[in-house]
């Protein structure tokens, strides 16, 4: 029977959500920044998902029946939903941005700076 | 060593590489192509979580409709060329660091929980749509419909900011 700690996913996600910091803290292209957003979103969707299991693996030695861990995946599914969203939204302020400044290169945006 | 955690490890090796790559090269399209293969490696880790909904979601939603969006917005604009500038090596330095330091901390802060994620014969039937459906058109409807005024706003909202301003720029 194969078992795997929970804490593998930890890092797992962990590890994805560091990547996407860094790719948001040294990258200068606005569209890239808003792919690493996406990827510290999925990691925190990997680990919800873990954690759903790994309490419904518990109950189920108990109860043969029990649905416990349903809630979680629900979650991931509406931060599916608003990601989706956010993701229109935010593609349409970078080529609204693109249109008044012919770049998406964010180290133009230092307007509020002056 | 059981074909579970093969898979695990293999998935996880792919996620951690594309992931890496997502951040570091230089084109793009190219960063946008492995972004589809880090939700790709997720998805198997949904499947290899019995979350089989949730895989079928987020290879449709995240690495089909999501990534078609960026890469059509990356080819609408005409970026797909290496020469993007970069920032200075010193603050890329910093970013590293820091980035590396809180993953440090948040390793150290959480290395210490005990759970196990194991498989039990019978078992993995709350990852279908069966149960997921039911539970989301019973106790959750409501922020399901909330969901949909929430697409209706972010629609809205698309259209208005991409709508071609007037020539009398107002203000």
């Amino acid at each position: 029977m194969p078992i795997i700690p929970v804490n593998y996913y930890i890092f797992l996600s962990l590890a994805l959500f560091a990547i996407g910091i860094v790719g948001v803290l040294t990258r200068r292209n606005a569209i890239i920044i808003f792919m690493c957003i996406e990827l510290m979103l999925n990691a925190v969707n990997i680990l919800l998902v873990a954690f759903s299991k790994m309490h419904h693996v518990a109950a189920f030695a108990l109860d043969k029946t029990t649905t416990v861990g349903t809630e979680a995946q629900l979650f991931v599914f509406f931060i599916m939903v608003v990601a989706a969203a956010e993701v229109t939204v935010g593609l349409a302020i970078i080529v609204m941005l693109y249109r008044n400044i012919h770049s998406v290169d964010i180290n133009f945006l230092n307007r509020l700076k002056h | 060593m059981h074909i579970t955690e093969i898979l695990f490890w293999i998935l996880t090796a792919l996620a951690l590489f594309s992931a890496l790559m997502v951040v570091s090269s230089d084109n793009p399209v190219h960063s946008v192509l492995w972004l589809i293969l880090v939700f790709m490696a997720i998805t198997g880790h949904y499947i290899l979580m019995n979350a089989q909904f949730l895989a079928i979601v987020n290879m449709i939603v995240y690495a089909g409709a999501i990534m078609v969006l960026f890469l059509f917005v990356i080819m609408f604009m005409n970026l797909n060329k290496d020469s993007e500038p970069q920032k200075s090596v010193w603050l890329r330095l910093a970013a590293v660091v820091s980035g590396g330091s809180l993953l440090l901390i948040l390793v150290a802060a959480l290395k210490d929980n005990g759970g196990y994620i194991n498989s039990m014969k019978g078992e993995g039937s709350i990852g279908l749509i069966k149960n997921l459906g039911n539970t989301l058109f019973t106790e959750y409807v409501v922020p399901f419909e909330i969901s949909s005024i929430l697409f209706l706003s972010a629609m809205v909202g698309a259209v208005v900011l991409g709508k071609k301003e007037s020539s009398t720029p107002a203000a």
